[in-house]
């Protein structure tokens, strides 16, 4: 498996009243293809950034660096037409809502050749006929019908599904779903993990989920990146992180879920709010939420490195590592 | 999997006999009476505009009969002071005005469409010039600066149409730039561009079909202000000059003649009809393609 995305470095740092502050900062992460990666945080935590910013379509002002090769391709040195020719070709993005995100007043059909068109450089007809292939990928009825309707007419279940047709169009190598099922209620959100699930192992997509839920992590993931702050936090293997997290900011997030096995437990909060992007706390971001914070924690800044103890790569920015006697 | 079925076709109209359905296809605001009344009568003046000479019981320009007579049955209308049939000067003039009226509408519609959908689309200084010189343009009343323009361009029908032209543009740049402006950070927009459209793209397929509508109401509506702008500056002189049949002349000539009311009155009428006919298409409009508006215009 050859990694398709590597991401190095990676710096966001927005305008704010206050001077620049990093959104992101210093993010690695590694996708192969037809692999399946989470990034998970709260709400502020980077991940919305961390993608846009392969987009080029950082709000304005935004300064970025590092880099974020696709097959060698760095994506944030591109501009203008090669940057356009990436976009949806290479990499394409399903947004949060589905409502919003297809064009009220045009038709399914128009929505779904238009980018097609323009990146494969197929006939309409070939690529009318393509569409419906897609829709019945996605497991519309009536591909045919749907077509020619427009998404008022359609759930917002079935909607999430045609923005993924929409963002599989031009046959991207990489797609990137911004919390896929937030919008969805929770019987349609298991059909359209599934739908990601399948088509990433039917057309060797690679697909990066940015959610803060990790019960749709656990669906999905094979590896996990969790952020905070716009920090790497703690990013392994999807199973070794939802059973034994090593972040005391992973197990909060954990903690803070509902869980079938224990049954009646309550569930505990992570104290504080996530911080504000002119006031990240210096050291560890997470430190002043910290259960387990000693001293040092807010000191210095700790840098996300191999977790000792654990076989495969498993990377942890956590340097009094408390949770590893637990584990 | 949770799959939710397509929705079914409407049971209610499926169920309804043929006749009915058809009935039921004509949008609900273009069966009000206003609608009808003004389709018929400007249905009825492009007929005349396009059969004038046909219908028209004489040449509109020849010189035949006694002067300033009053309306008979040789002359419906009475006849003016060369001697020339009121009825068959006011048939032509439709000849005139009507294409007039439209053309300059959708030049203003097309100039103001660029300019606004520039300005929204840029933002920036591009916007900042674009919607300065649009202010510019409305610190003016209308009829002012467009006998101002009509002046300073020779008194000609085709500098007539310049002027209304040139104060009709900013209504449409300042309506498409409010559109482009909204449109522009749609989510769906953002995700277009996510797929890879450009800038033009966008614009074009993304968020001309937003911008279409209410920029075809505008123009419907405006289209009596158009007629109303064009014959009065042709009433001012500025416009069309003697002897062309055109209806804010006819007027004027009328003005001239006071005690002989048929000279006046008759063009003066036709362009009455032709401003309310185009105003209650224009609200027609509006209503059908708008269900919001009209909902609100009905519940007030």
């Amino acid at each position: 498996m050859t990694a398709l995305l590597e991401v190095e470095n990676l710096t966001v740092a927005l305008p704010t009243r206050a001077g620049y502050r990093n959104a992101v900062d210093d993010l690695s992460l590694t996708v192969h293809s037809g692999e399946v990666v989470g990034i998970a945080g709260e709400s502020g935590s980077g991940k919305t950034m961390t993608a846009l910013s392969l987009f080029g379509l950082l709000p304005h002002g935004a300064k970025v660096t590092g880099s974020a090769r696709l097959d060698g391709t760095d994506l944030l040195a591109l501009r203008g037409r090669p940057l356009r020719d990436v976009r949806g070709r290479q990499v394409a993005m399903v947004s949060q809502d589905p409502t919003a995100a297809l064009h009220p007043i045009l038709t399914i059909g128009t929505q779904l050749t238009e980018h097609m068109r323009h990146h494969l450089g197929v006939s309409k007809s070939e690529a009318l006929g393509r569409a419906a292939e897609l829709l019945d990928t996605v497991r519309i009825p009536d591909p045919e019908r749907a077509l020619r309707s427009y998404p008022g007419q359609f759930s917002g279940g079935m909607r999430q599904r045609i923005a993924i047709a929409v963002a599989l169009a031009a046959e991207p190598r990489l797609l990137v779903a911004d919390e896929p099922t937030t919008a969805l209620d929770v019987t349609v959100q298991a059909g359209i993990l599934q739908l990601l699930d399948r088509l990433c192992r039917e057309r060797d997509t690679a697909v990066i989920v940015i959610t803060h839920d990790l019960g749709v992590m656990s669906a999905l993931a094979r590896r996990v990146y969790v952020m905070y702050a716009g920090r790497l936090a703690e990013a392994g293997p999807t199973s070794r992180l939802l059973t034994r997290p090593r972040h005391p900011y992973t197990r909060g997030l954990l903690d803070a879920l509902p869980h079938p096995e224990a049954d009646g437990a309550p569930l505990v909060p992570i104290g504080g709010t996530p911080p504000s992007l002119g006031a990240v706390p210096g050291g560890c971001p997470f430190h002043p939420r910290c259960a387990h914070a000693v001293a040092s924690c807010a000191a210095q800044r700790p840098e996300a490195v191999q977790a000792s103890g654990e076989e495969g790569p498993h990377l942890l920015a956590c340097p009094p590592d408390p949770l590893r006697v637990l584990a | 999997m949770t799959e939710s079925p397509l929705p079914p076709p409407v049971p209610a109209l499926a169920a309804e006999p043929l006749r009915r359905r058809r009935w039921l296809r004509v949008p609900a605001p273009w069966r009000r009476p206003l609608a009808a009344v003004g389709v018929t009568v400007v249905a009825a003046w492009v007929v005349i505009a396009v059969f004038a000479p046909l219908i028209g019981p004489d040449n509109p320009l020849a010189q035949n009969y006694a002067i300033l007579a009053a309306p008979s049955s040789a002359h419906w209308f009475g006849t003016d002071e060369l001697g020339r049939d009121v009825l068959s000067r006011v048939l032509s003039g439709a000849r005139v005005t009507l294409p007039l009226s439209v053309l300059l509408v959708i030049l203003a519609m097309i100039i103001g469409a660029v300019i606004g959908a520039a300005a929204g689309f840029f933002g920036g200084w591009v916007d900042n010039v674009l919607m300065r010189v649009a202010d510019l343009f409305f610190a003016f009343p209308g009829i002012i600066l467009a006998m101002a323009v009509a002046a300073a361009l020779g008194p000609q029908l085709r500098n007539a149409v310049i002027a209304v032209v040139v104060v009709s543009w900013p209504s449409y740049a300042r309506l498409v730039r409010s559109l482009v402006l909204s449109a522009r950070s749609a989510p769906y927009v953002i995700a277009s561009r996510m797929l890879g459209a450009s800038g033009w793209r966008v614009l074009l397929t993304d968020i001309r079909p937003n911008a279409s509508g209410p920029v075809l109401v505008l123009a419907a509506l405006d289209l009596g202000n158009a007629v109303l702008l064009l014959s009065g500056l042709s009433f001012l002189g500025l416009g069309a000059q003697p002897p062309t049949a055109e209806w804010g002349a006819m007027v004027a000539e009328g003005a001239q003649n006071f005690n002989d009311w048929w000279v006046g009155l008759f063009p003066g009428l036709a362009i009455l009809t032709v401003v309310l006919a185009f105003n209650f298409i224009g609200d027609t409009l509006r209503d059908a393609l708008d269900p919001r508006t009209a909902r609100a215009v009905r519940l007030s």
